[in-house]
C-alpha cells in the first residue's frame, strides 16, 4: 500500500503510523460538554467505504496528511496535509 | 535418455549430483527433474496420503509430485520441486515421505486402506475416543501423512529483501512478455520483466516452431539481448512474480544463489517488492491432466512438458511414448518425438477425429482405462469404438487442454471468468488495478496470437504511462486455434487422481457432493483438494468440472476457483531478511557504552537502548552488592550516570510557550529563560502520557526532556497537536536525542567536581536548583542543568555526542577522585524509589494526574490536551488507586513488585484486591525494602498496615503504608 504525502509524494506504507478517523482534528471546546467530548475521544465508525483517516509520515517528513481511501476497494482517493484540512 | 544434438543445455559443462546418495550425471541448465529423466529415474516420490510411488508429472512451477528435500543439515530445505531446481556439482537431493527407501515404503499399505482413507475420513474415523485424538491419532496421522522435513536447526544462510519501482513490471518472459517488453522498452518506459525460469523465452525453448523465420529459443535470445542492453531495462531471471498487492505493488522471490553450492556471498533468495505504475501478466498457461485410473503412475506425464523436456533439455522421458488428449494441440508431441527418433506407440485422442501427423497409430474416439507397471509405466489399457487393447509404454503424455495462469488477477479479490471456447478459467475484466492480462494467461494460445497481443499490452501501458510508442513490427509465426473438446474424466474403476499433491481423486469429490458438500469451498475444504503447497494448479478445474458433473450444474454454475497469495511458496527467511538474530531489533548504543562494558558493566535493555545495570567492583559477588555502594556513593560523595537515552526534543518559535502550555498541564510560558521546570503531560482521555522535564535556553527556545521509553510517542503527539490541532501556532521541533550526550552527575560533591571540569567553576547563586544555561567544558561548548533524579544536589551535563566519550571518561575520573565513581540503572531506580519519583512503572497508561498526587499541576488559568476528561465522572475521588510509599513492618522484610495490596484480616483473592506495587528496590540509606504502589484511597491511609500478597512467587509481608517520598521530603539536599 501507498501513500500519497502531500510533501514527499507516493510513499510505502510502512513509513507511516497510523492514528485513525480524522474526527481527531475536530477537538470541542473546553466546554462543549460530555456527549461531545465522549464522542470526540471515544466513538468512532466503522465505515464499508470511505474514510477520512489520519496517518502520520514518521519515517520522512513528519506531517500528518488526512488521507481519504476506500475500505471496500483499497482505493486512495487523495490527501492533504492535516494542518491544511481545517477542523 | 538423452539425445544427442538437442537441448539448450551445455555439454561442454558435464555435472554431477545426488539423488537418495546415489550419483547422477547432467549437463549445466539441466533441472533435477531433466536429469533425472536423462538417467532413466522415473520414480521420485512418495505421495502426501496413499505413499503411492509418483513421478516428475510437469516441466514447471505448478508441479505437484516431485518435490525433494535439498541439501543437508540446519540449511536443508524440504519440498523444492525438482522441475525448478537447477543442478550444480556437488548438489544433494532426496526424495520425501518415504521408508525405509523410496523403491520400498512400508506406509505403502496406507494404499491398501484406500477404502477407509476417503475425503473427511479423519472427521468420521477418528472420533472415538476424544482424549486420543491430541495423543493417539493425531501424532500418527501426522508421521504417516507427510511432505518434507525441516531441519529445526537455526539456518545461517544468507537471505535478502529489498525494493523495485518501475513504470511497467512484465510479468512472464514467453513470446508474450518478450514482447511487451520490447514495444515498452523502446518507448522508454522504465521496464522490469521477470520470469520464474532461469532463461528467457518460456514456451519458445519447449517447442520447435520458428519465430520471423528462425527458430522461437533464438528470437528469445535476439529479444533478451536488445533488452539487456538498454539502461530502462532491468532483466530479472529466476524470479517469481508470487502476489499482486494494492496499488500496483507487487511481491516477487529471486532464486539468486539457488542453482550455485551454498557459501557464495550471494543471499540464497531476495524477496522483492515491487512498485509498478502499470504491469502486465503475461504468465502464460498451465497445462491440465485428465483423470482416469492409474494416471498417477510414474511415467504419466503432461504432453507439453514431454515436448519441453525433448526440445530444451534434450531428453525423451521415455522409449516408448504414448499419447492421451483432447486437443490439436498436444499432437504436436507424437509429431516432435517421432522426428527426433523417439518410438511413439499410440495416439488416443478423445474426440472423434483427429488427424495423424506421422508413423504411429492414432485412435480416435478413445480413452485410456489403466495402467500398469508397480513404480513405474509399463503398459496402458485403452478403450476405443472396437474394444479394448494393451499398449506397451514407459511414458505416457497427457493433455486435457490448458488453463490460463489467472493466479495474480485473482489476488485482491477478483474471481476469473469461465470462457466455453476454450473451456477454461480466463481473467475477470480489470481484475487486478493496473494489470494487463495478456498472451495464453489472457485466454490466447497460439504464438502469433501471444506476440500481438503482448504488443497490444504494452500499447495499453504506454498509454496509460503517456508514453508514445515507436513502430514495432510483430514476427511471423504459427498461429493454430487449439481445438479443444473439453475431457475431465474417464468413467470406469480404479482410482482417478485430481490432486496429486493431496490424493485427492474423482471418487472422493463425488463423495462430497453426495454428502452435501456441494460448493466449491466445501468441497474443497472437505477434500483438501487444492490446498497443498501447489495451491491446485494442476487439479482446481478438473475438481470444479468434476463437482459441477457430480451435483447437475455447469461449470459457471458450480462456481469459480480462487486463488491467493503467494502463487509458489516463499521462504520465511526471504520474506524475514534482516530481522533474525540482532536484526530483529536494531541496537542503540550511548557513547558511554564501550566505557561501561569495558569497565565490567552488564548491560540491560531500555526500548532499543542498552544501558549499564550497575559497575562491579573487585570483590562484590552479586549486583545488590554493587547497587548498594553506588546508592551510598551517590548520597554521600558523587555519582556519574549516562542519561542520554532520555528523549530530548528541542523546540523553537514565536509560539513554543503558548504551545507548550498547552501540551503540559502546568505552564511553561511563566517559565524564565535559564530556568528547568517539570512537567506532565495527559492523553487525551485524561490518564497521564509522560512527564519530565523542559528548559527554556531562550525566549523562543525550549529543550524537553521525555522518558526513555516514550520518547517517539511524544514527538509524534507534539506533532499532532501541533500540525492538527493549533496549525495556527507558530512553531517547530526536531528530535536531539542523539545530538547530545548527557551525564548526571549527582551528590554531595557534584558542585566541587564540576567546577573542576567547567571552564569556570559554578556557585548556588548563579546556578540554583532548576537553573540551566550554557558552559564550556575544555573549550567546548555544553549545556548545564541542574536538575535531579535522586533526590540529591545534582546537575545534568550535556555536549555534543562526538565528545560523549571523552566527557565520560573525565567525569569518571574525577569522580573517583572524590570518593565517588559511575552508576548504573539498579542504582538509579533505587535512588528514585527512595525520593517517590515516578517512571512508567507508575505513570503505565491507567493512571491520571490525580492517582500520583499532581492533580494540583493541572493549572486551572488555561486549557491543555486531556484537562477536560481528566475530571469526568470515576477519575477523582476515593475510589481511585492513588499512589503511595510502603515499607515493610512485619516478620517477613522482603517486597515486590507486581504484588497485590489487601487489607491484613482480608482474603487475598481478586475481590478483595485494594491495590498493587509497581517499583521496589532496597534501600541502603534506610536498610529496608521499599515500594511504591497504587492503594484505594492511598492518601488518606497513610500509617495504615497492609497486607502485600506476591501469589505468583509466593511471598507475603505486612507493611506501613507512607508517603511516597521516603527521603528528604522538604527537598532541602537538592538545594544545597
Amino acid at each position: 500500500m501507498q501513500i500519497p504525502c502531500p510533501i514527499c509524494g507516493p510513499r510505502d506504507r510502512r513509513e507511516f503510523y497510523y492514528m485513525g478517523d480524522a474526527v481527531a482534528l475536530r477537538r470541542p471546546g473546553p466546554d462543549a460538554g460530555d456527549e461531545a467530548w465522549d464522542a470526540y475521544v471515544h466513538l468512532r465508525d466503522n465505515p464499508a467505504g470511505r474514510t477520512r483517516d489520519l496517518w502520520y509520515h514518521e519515517a520522512g517528513c513528519s506531517a500528518w496528511v488526512v488521507v481519504e481511501r476506500d475500505t471496500v476497494t483499497h482505493a486512495v482517493h487523495g490527501s492533504q496535509l492535516a494542518a491544511e484540512a481545517g477542523s | 535418455m538423452r539425445l544427442d544434438g538437442k537441448g539448450l543445455i551445455d555439454r561442454q559443462k558435464p555435472l554431477s549430483f545426488g539423488f537418495d546418495g546415489r550419483p547422477i550425471a547432467g549437463f549445466e541448465g539441466d533441472t533435477v527433474a531433466s536429469a533425472l529423466l536423462a538417467n532413466g529415474v522415473r520414480l521420485v516420490g512418495r505421495s502426501f496420503k496413499y505413499h503411492r510411488p509418483r513421478g516428475i508429472l510437469s516441466a514447471g512451477s505448478e508441479e505437484p509430485n516431485a518435490l525433494l528435500q535439498v541439501g543437508r543439515g540446519a540449511a536443508s530445505v524440504p519440498n523444492v520441486r525438482a522441475t525448478v531446481q537447477e543442478i550444480y556439482e556437488g548438489l544433494e537431493v532426496a526424495s520425501q515421505n518415504r521408508w525405509p527407501s523410496l523403491k520400498f515404503d512400508l506406509l505403502g499399505v496406507n494404499d491398501l486402506a484406500a477404502p477407509f482413507l476417503s475425503a473427511g475420513f479423519y472427521y468420521k474415523t477418528f472420533m472415538w475416543p476424544r482424549a486420543f485424538w491430541e495423543r493417539v491419532y493425531e501424532p500418527i496421522i501426522r508421521r504417516a501423512a507427510g511432505l518434507g522435513a525441516l531441519s529445526g536447526a537455526h539456518n545461517e544462510d544468507l537471505y535478502e529483501k529489498a525494493f523495485a519501482h518501475c513504470d511497467l513490471l512484465v510479468i512472464g518472459a514467453g513470446p508474450c512478455g518478450l514482447m511487451a517488453a520490447l514495444v515498452a522498452a523502446r518507448a522508454g518506459a522504465d521496464v522490469i520483466l521477470a520470469d520464474e525460469d532461469s532463461m528467457f523465452g518460456g514456451r519458445l525453448l519447449a517447442e520447435e516452431g520458428e519465430v520471423g523465420g528462425m527458430p522461437g529459443a533464438e528470437w528469445a535470445k535476439g529479444a533478451v539481448r536488445e533488452l539487456a542492453a538498454m539502461d530502462n531495462v532491468r532483466l530479472m531471471p529466476r524470479t517469481t512474480v508470487t502476489g499482486a498487492y494494492d496499488q500496483g505493488t507487487y511481491g516477487a522471490l529471486e532464486r539468486v544463489a539457488l542453482h550455485k553450492a551454498p557459501g557464495g556471498a550471494a543471499p540464497r533468495e531476495c524477496f522483492w517488492r515491487i512498485v509498478a505504475r502499470r504491469a502486465i501478466l503475461a504468465a502464460g498457461a498451465i497445462e491440465r491432466p485428465i483423470a482416469f485410473a492409474g494416471n498417477d503412475r510414474p511415467g504419466v506425464m503432461m504432453a507439453g512438458a514431454v515436448r519441453a523436456y525433448l526440445h530444451r533439455w534434450g531428453v525423451a522421458p521415455g522409449r516408448k511414448v504414448a499419447l492421451f488428449c483432447n486437443n490439436d494441440d498436444a499432437h504436436r508431441t507424437a509429431q516432435d518425438l517421432s522426428r527426433a527418433g523417439v518410438d511413439v506407440a499410440a495416439v488416443i485422442d478423445a474426440r472423434g477425429e483427429a488427424e495423424a501427423g506421422g508413423d504411429y497409430p492414432v485412435y480416435t474416439g478413445a480413452h485410456v482405462i489403466g495402467t500398469r507397471g508397480r513404480t513405474g509405466l509399463r503398459e496402458i489399457t485403452l478403450r476405443h469404438s472396437g474394444g479394448t487393447a494393451r499398449i506397451k509404454a514407459d511414458c505416457l503424455a497427457m493433455s486435457g487442454g490448458w488453463n490460463p495462469s489467472v493466479h495474480l488477477t485473482c489476488h485482491t479479490g477478483a474471481r476469473p471468468v469461465w470462457n466455453e471456447k476454450i473451456a477454461a478459467f480466463v481473467p475477470a475484466e480489470a481484475a487486478v488495478e493496473g494489470l494487463i492480462p495478456a498472451g495464453a494467461a489472457a485466454g490466447e494460445f497460439s504464438t502469433a496470437g501471444c506476440l500481438a497481443d503482448g504488443k497490444r499490452a504494452a500499447r495499453q501501458a504506454l498509454a496509460a504511462l503517456g508514453l508514445k510508442p515507436g513502430r514495432t513490427r510483430l514476427p511471423e509465426a504459427e498461429d493454430s486455434a487449439g481445438g479443444v473438446e473439453p475431457l475431465w474424466h474417464v468413467p470406469g474403476p480404479g482410482r482417478a487422481f485430481l490432486d496429486f499433491q493431496n490424493d485427492v481423486s474423482v471418487k472422493d469429490v463425488a463423495l462430497a457432493a453426495r454428502e452435501n458438500y456441494a460448493s466449491v469451498e466445501h468441497m474443497k475444504r472437505y477434500t483438501t483438494q487444492g490446498m497443498a503447497t501447489d495451491q491446485g494448479k494442476t487439479s482446481n478445474i478438473g475438481a470444479l468440472a468434476i463437482l459441477a458433473d457430480a451435483t447437475g450444474r455447469s461449470i459457471p454454475q458450480t462456481g469459480t476457483t480462487t486463488f491467493r497469495p503467494p502463487f509458489s511458496p516463499v521462504s520465511i527467511a526471504a520474506m524475514g531478511a534482516g530481522a533474525q538474530g540482532k536484526g530483529f531489533a536494531p541496537e542503540r548504543f550511548t557513547t558511554s557504552h564501550a566505557a561501561s562494558v569495558g569497565a565490567g558493566a552488564p548491560v540491560i535493555e531500555a526500548g532499543l537502548w542498552y544501558r549499564p545495570s550497575y559497575f562491579p567492583q573487585e570483590g562484590e559477588v552479586n549486583w545488590r552488592q554493587s547497587c548498594d555502594r553506588e546508592v551510598m556513593m551517590v548520597r554521600q560523595a558523587v555519582g556519574i550516570c549516562d542519561v542520554s537515552t532520555l528523549g530530548k526534543i528541542d523546540i523553537q518559535g514565536p509560539d513554543a510557550a503558548a504551545f507548550l502550555d498547552f501540551v503540559y498541564t502546568n505552564t511553561f510560558s511563566t517559565l524564565k529563560v535559564g530556568r528547568v521546570r517539570y512537567g506532565i503531560m495527559l492523553r487525551e482521555d485524561g490518564h497521564v502520557m509522560d512527564d519530565g522535564t523542559t528548559a527554556r535556553l531562550g525566549d523562543e527556545h525550549y529543550v524537553m526532556t521525555t522518558t526513555t521509553a516514550a520518547a517517539g510517542q511524544v514527538m509524534r503527539h507534539l506533532e499532532f497537536v501541533h500540525q492538527c490541532l493549533a496549525p495556527q501556532m507558530n512553531v517547530r521541533f526536531v528530535s536531539v536525542t542523539e545530538q547530545w550526550a548527557q551525564f548526571a552527575v549527582a551528590g554531595p560533591l557534584a558542585r566541587k567536581l564540576l567546577s573542576e571540569v567547567l571552564d569556570s567553576p559554578i556557585d548556588n547563586e548563579s546556578w540554583p536548583f532548576m537553573a540551566c544555561g550554557p558552559v564550556q567544558v575544555g573549550g567546548c561548548a555544553g549545556r548545564l542543568f541542574r536538575i535531579s533524579f535522586s533526590g540529591e544536589h545534582a546537575y545534568e551535563i550535556a555536549v555534543p555526542s562526538r565528545f560523549g566519550p571523552a566527557l565520560f571518561d573525565l567525569l569518571v575520573a574525577r569522580a573517583r577522585a572524590l570518593g565517588g565513581g559511575p552508576y548504573g540503572m539498579e542504582a538509579l531506580n533505587v535512588l528514585r524509589i527512595e525520593k517517590g519519583f515516578i517512571t512508567h512503572a507508575e505513570i503505565h497508561g491507567r493512571v491520571t494526574a490525580f492517582d500520583i498526587g499532581m492533580q494540583g499541576m493541572i493549572s486551572p488559568a488555561k486549557d491543555c490536551i486531556g484537562k477536560v476528561m481528566a475530571t469526568r465522572p470515576g477519575l477523582l475521588g476515593e475510589g481511585r488507586e492513588q499512589l503511595v510509599g510502603l515499607r515493610p513492618t512485619g516478620a517477613v522484610k522482603q517486597l515486590t513488585a507486581g504484588a497485590h495490596i489487601f487489607e491484613p484480616e482480608a482474603e487475598a483473592i481478586r475481590a478483595n484486591a485494594q491495590g498493587y506495587t509497581t517499583s521496589v528496590g532496597f534501600s541502603p540509606t534506610f536498610q529496608s525494602f521499599l515500594a511504591l504502589g497504587f492503594l484505594r484511597n492511598g492518601r488518606a491511609r497513610h500509617g495504615q498496615t497492609v497486607r502485600i500478597v506476591d501469589h505468583l512467587r509466593q511471598v507475603e509481608t505486612l507493611a506501613e503504608v507512607c508517603d511516597p517520598v521516603f527521603l528528604d521530603p522538604k527537598g532541602e539536599r537538592v538545594r544545597g
